[in-house]
């Protein structure tokens, strides 16, 4: 058996590095040994996993922004632009 | 969204009301993503007319080969990008700065300050009403072509391959510009949380 210690590599991760990596693992483009050396950068770093809860939150935060709605007047131009277009054919 | 295809039928058949539903789910978004691209919101606000304009001029020749949304974001900016006369593709990775600054890090590359835990108070804060400000000005606020990615892939949720054929952008720059724009928001929502515990 290999002490941990030993086991680690001179490719092992800091998260200097493994930070700008999440944009990469999330959108699953980082080749398999890359992905794998970001994972066990993870589990022993609770600071990155942290980071990387924090970017997923930050993701779902700006899918839930509503769009404004329209105001009364914007609709009355819409229509108008609507109406606009359909006298073009006749 | 699932409704957009039905919405188009109807729009096809001459459905006034199908059109107004359309205007209304999609006009914001829009206007955000021409404000990148003009000077000025008024400019964007015709881009927006135009490009209406331009999707009931060509709705009967939309064979829904790609979505209505990417139909219509791709019209949109192709008409922002001639109305700002922005170069294509123009210091589309001009912004390399990193996630996280590196004043964070000790010199072997470790946290010095690490993030804080916030995460668990999102749903506080978004009850209170401050947060879905923040994160819609924090998005505002990013660099124009890192604006364009994080509102359509985040805000709207298209896909990397619809934004890429929307703002006609490699896989690659895609990600570079969505790296760089979630980060400087993160780094905004931390700094938020920091600011008022």
């Amino acid at each position: 058996m290999i002490p941990r210690m030993m086991r680690l590599r001179r490719r092992d991760l800091v998260c200097q590095q493994a930070v700008e990596l999440v944009t990469d693992y999330l959108e699953g483009t980082l080749p398999r040994s890359a992905r794998r050396r970001f994972e066990a950068h993870l589990a022993g770093c609770p600071h990155c996993t942290e980071y990387l809860a924090q970017v997923r939150a930050t993701i779902e935060l700006a899918g839930r922004i509503t769009p404004d709605d329209l105001t009364p007047q914007m609709r009355d131009e819409f229509i108008d632009l609507y109406r606009r277009w359909r006298s073009e054919g006749d | 969204m699932d409704d957009d295809a039905e919405l188009t039928r109807r729009l096809r058949a001459g459905d006034e009301q199908a059109f107004v539903l359309l205007v209304r789910q999609y006009h914001d978004p829009m206007l955000r993503l021409a404000c990148s691209f003009v000077p000025s919101r008024a400019v964007a606000e015709e881009v927006v007319q135009d490009t209406w304009m331009g999707v009931l001029r060509g709705i009967a020749g939309f064979e829904g080969r790609s979505s209505f949304r990417t139909w219509l974001f791709r019209i949109l900016v192709n008409r922002a990008r001639t109305a700002g006369a922005r170069e294509r593709r123009s210091v589309a990775v001009a912004d390399t700065g990193p996630a996280v600054d590196a004043s964070r890090f000790d010199s072997a590359g470790g946290w010095c300050e690490p993030p804080e835990h916030w995460t668990d108070a999102i749903d506080d804060r978004l009850r209170a009403g401050k947060l879905a400000d923040r994160i819609r000005s924090a998005i505002v606020d990013l660099p124009p072509r890192q604006r364009e990615v994080v509102t359509l892939r985040d805000v709207e949720g298209m896909s990397s391959s619809e934004v890429c054929h929307v703002l006609d952008i490699s896989e690659g720059n895609q990600r570079v510009l969505l790296h760089r724009g979630r980060s400087r928001v993160r780094q905004v929502l931390e700094t938020e949380f920091g600011r008022a515990t």
